[in-house]
């Protein structure tokens, strides 16, 4: 359409600027949970996550080393020699300070008086020199130097900093009861099976549905589409007492089971509507030769139907794996041994509201896996989308 | 036994079983009960061929039945009945209660705002995006940006939008995007936006509008893709400027399209329960039918109020789901 004219280039602009403000303002919400995820407690709670683009600019109190334990004698007087940030325990090393302190001072009241590379006079001779990096050399009598270590106010710019400590935390404690290793298991676990069986069953339905002929196939169908919108919230009590009353209760084959019969509607859509769509001639051609229709459906159907096979599959590992409502109802039990993630995010955000590094990085490792499938099988997800609901 | 191996062990158990049902139930058929063989060969072979949809549609039937058709029953059936008088038939005593419930009413309420709301507005920027992008050279990497909060589930959105939405008190640093613009903009407390009522709804909406319309917009992108290339260009002669153009040719010939996407995404609003149960839990005059549903059928355990509030969703998706079955009929003659 480019080529036609009447196309302004002012309009063009504007419509790459629009676009890039939606795209923006798209993913603007989880680049700000991906970064929270990655900050410590202390940076989450003073400031928001925008700030962590860019050097932070901050005001802190440090304090020498006590004289008592570190003075040493030199030319009549006594010094106290070190880092700051190595007595804070910030770091273990004056070469890895990751700040840059460009203003300090030794009272609260003034605590820009001097910069980095100063010597102020806290009078009588005793002196004390700030570096930029916190080195520091504190100069004075021996009753000047004794007591507690010197307090002195930085302002101090450190550049943008992350931390890998909450994913370790999360992930990898084992002491560590809220953590989401074992809900990232129960969820896989949920998800696999409650993934493959619904399309090895909907798969032979489905060619059944397309290409056997039987009184009753287009009401068959009609009842699938129906079936499509049906609310699953209708489902849970009768379900559950079903389960219950047969000996299942609440587990894992339970959950399975639930996730198999509400994925089951959509599966059978969309690969009946593939099927159908397959050349006539190769099937028939097949059946002349004298294969059997397990033979075709395994050895030609299932090939051919790969594509409509692999955008259901992503569907329903999307759907299961991020589903709440049947995991609580069908899996979940009072023992809490088989929660899933997104249970587990909710429980977090009821205990744990305000420690946004906890949940931050929980809903993160939940979304992650969901967010690699979705960005290397796009292609079938969206073909899936079209065939299920363009007519 | 390690979860992990636990886990796998029974993935093994469960899809082995599904692929052996197929497996040995064909071979029952075609070696033991109807060998193509011997003197009924031919009789054998139809009889076989009669069966044998039967068997490939044998678990899906049984599990459709079980899991959607007579759940719909039975839950009807639950309505009427009184769970704490043994299972006595009450008539719409139910129904009657839960009319009585203020909170029922505000669920209904907000239900209808969330239907007017976020297909419109789901199905306005899914347009806008789709329309916007679709001539542009960076335009699949921008679609594919938009598109992917389809990936994320309403629990993680959740999280994501009430970081968004946090408040801190007034004298310490806001990490709330929203409060943070706020105060920006001369506002002079921060506000704790999920607890204004009202309001509140909106912003619980946002999330399922961020959600919903990347799907929206790679449908519409397909049916804008679609549309004949001349009527276009022969608009484009008689002198139309681009809004012209969307609007008069472009928007009537997608118009089927759009109504598909915007009751696509009624469906799922009808059916919202994540993100209320994550986010307000239906406090704050936020609660929305099915979140009603699971507080009556799992924390106050009425399954009588319960089942007649699933019946109401039911209804209300009653209308869509024949006009679905009407196309698919017609489609198929």
């Amino acid at each position: 359409m480019d080529s036609i004219a009447g196309k302004k280039s002012g309009l063009t602009w504007a419509v790459h600027i629009s676009v890039a403000a939606l795209v923006l303002l798209w993913i603007f919400p989880t680049v700000g949970l991906l970064i929270s995820s990655f900050r410590t407690t202390d940076q989450i709670v003073t400031s928001g996550w925008w700030a962590a683009l860019f050097p932070a600019v901050q005001n802190e109190t440090l304090r020498t080393a006590d004289p008592d334990d570190f003075r040493v004698a030199r030319d009549g007087m006594f010094v106290v020699e070190g880092n700051l940030y190595v007595v804070d325990g910030s770091v273990d090393d004056a070469a890895d300070v990751p700040a840059e302190i460009s203003a300090w001072g030794t009272s609260s009241r003034a605590i820009d008086d001097y910069v980095a590379g100063d010597t102020a006079d806290l009078g009588d001779g005793e002196m004390i020199t700030v570096q930029s990096n916190g080195d520091y050399l504190w100069v004075g009598d021996e009753e000047q130097l004794s007591g507690r270590g010197q307090r002195v106010f930085v302002t101090a710019e450190s550049p943008p900093e992350f931390t890998l400590d909450n994913y370790r935390g999360v992930l990898f404690d084992p002491a560590n009861r809220e953590g989401m290793s074992r809900a990232f298991m129960n969820t896989l676990t949920v998800t696999i099976p409650a993934t493959i069986i619904p399309i090895l069953i909907a798969a032979f339905a489905a060619y059944a549905l397309a290409w056997m002929d039987f009184p009753g196939r287009a009401l068959l169908v009609a009842a699938v589409v129906a079936l499509l919108v049906v609310p699953l919230q209708l489902a849970l009590i009768p379900l559950l007492s079903l389960h219950n009353d047969i000996g299942i209760g609440k587990g894992y084959l339970g959950v399975w089971l639930a996730h198999t019969g509400f994925g089951l509607p959509l599966a059978i859509y969309l690969l009946r509507n593939y099927m159908v769509g397959l050349p006539r001639d190769i099937i028939e051609s097949a059946k002349v030769d004298g294969a059997t229709d397990f033979q075709i459906f395994t050895k030609i159907i299932l090939p051919l139907s790969f594509p409509a096979l692999a955008s259901f599959a992503i569907f329903q590992f999307l759907w299961t794996w991020n589903d709440l409502l049947v995991a609580m109802v069908f899996l979940i039990d009072s023992s809490g041994e088989t929660t899933v993630m997104t249970r587990q995010i909710v429980e977090l955000l009821g205990t744990r509201g305000g420690d946004w590094e906890i949940l931050a990085t929980s809903a993160f490792v939940s979304i992650a896996v969901p967010l690699v499938v979705f960005f290397t099988m796009q292609r079938y997800l969206v073909r899936g989308l079209l065939a299920g609901s363009v007519k | 036994m390690s979860p992990a191996l636990q886990g796998l062990v029974t993935i093994i158990i469960g899809v082995g079983g599904c692929v052996a049902y197929f497996y040995f139930s064909n071979q029952l058929l075609d070696k033991v009960l109807f060998p193509p063989r011997g003197p009924d060969a031919g009789r054998n072979i139809n009889r076989a061929n009669a069966i044998r949809p039967w068997l490939f549609m044998g678990p899906a039937i049984l599990a459709l039945g079980l899991y959607l058709a007579y759940p719909v029953f039975e839950t009807l059936r639950l309505s009427l009945t009184d769970r704490s008088a043994g299972g006595a038939f009450v008539g719409m005593d139910n129904y009657t209660q839960m009319a009585q419930d203020g909170k029922f009413w505000e669920a209904v309420r907000n239900n209808f705002l969330w239907l007017l709301i976020v297909p419109a507005m789901s199905t306005a920027f899914g347009l806008l995006a789709a329309q916007l992008t679709d001539r542009i050279s960076w335009g699949n990497i921008a679609k594919s940006l938009i598109f992917m909060p389809m990936a994320i589930s309403f629990v993680g959105a959740a999280v994501i939008f009430k970081l968004i939405y946090d408040a801190r008190p007034e004298d310490v640093a806001q990490i709330g995007i929203l409060n943070a613009v706020y105060l920006q903009l001369g506002g002079d407390a921060p506000i704790t936006w999920l607890t204004i009522p009202f309001w509140n709804n909106i912003f619980l909406m946002i999330v399922l509008i961020w959600i919903q319309t990347g799907f929206a917009m790679v449908i519409l992108s397909a049916a804008l893709r679609g549309i004949p290339e001349e009527t276009v260009e022969a608009a484009i002669v008689d002198g139309a400027n681009p809004f012209q153009i969307f609007f008069k040719i472009k928007m009537p010939q997608i118009s089927g399209t759009i109504v598909v996407v915007w009751t696509t995404i009624t469906i799922v609003v009808l059916k919202v329960f994540d993100i209320v149960f994550a986010m307000t839990n239906g406090q704050w005059e936020t609660q929305v039918l099915a979140n009603y549903m699971y507080d009556k059928m799992f924390r106050a355990n009425d399954w009588g109020v319960g089942s007649a509030a699933a019946m109401i969703i039911m209804l209300m998706v009653t209308p869509i789901l024949v006009w679905n079955v009407y196309n698919a009929r017609k489609e198929m003659r």
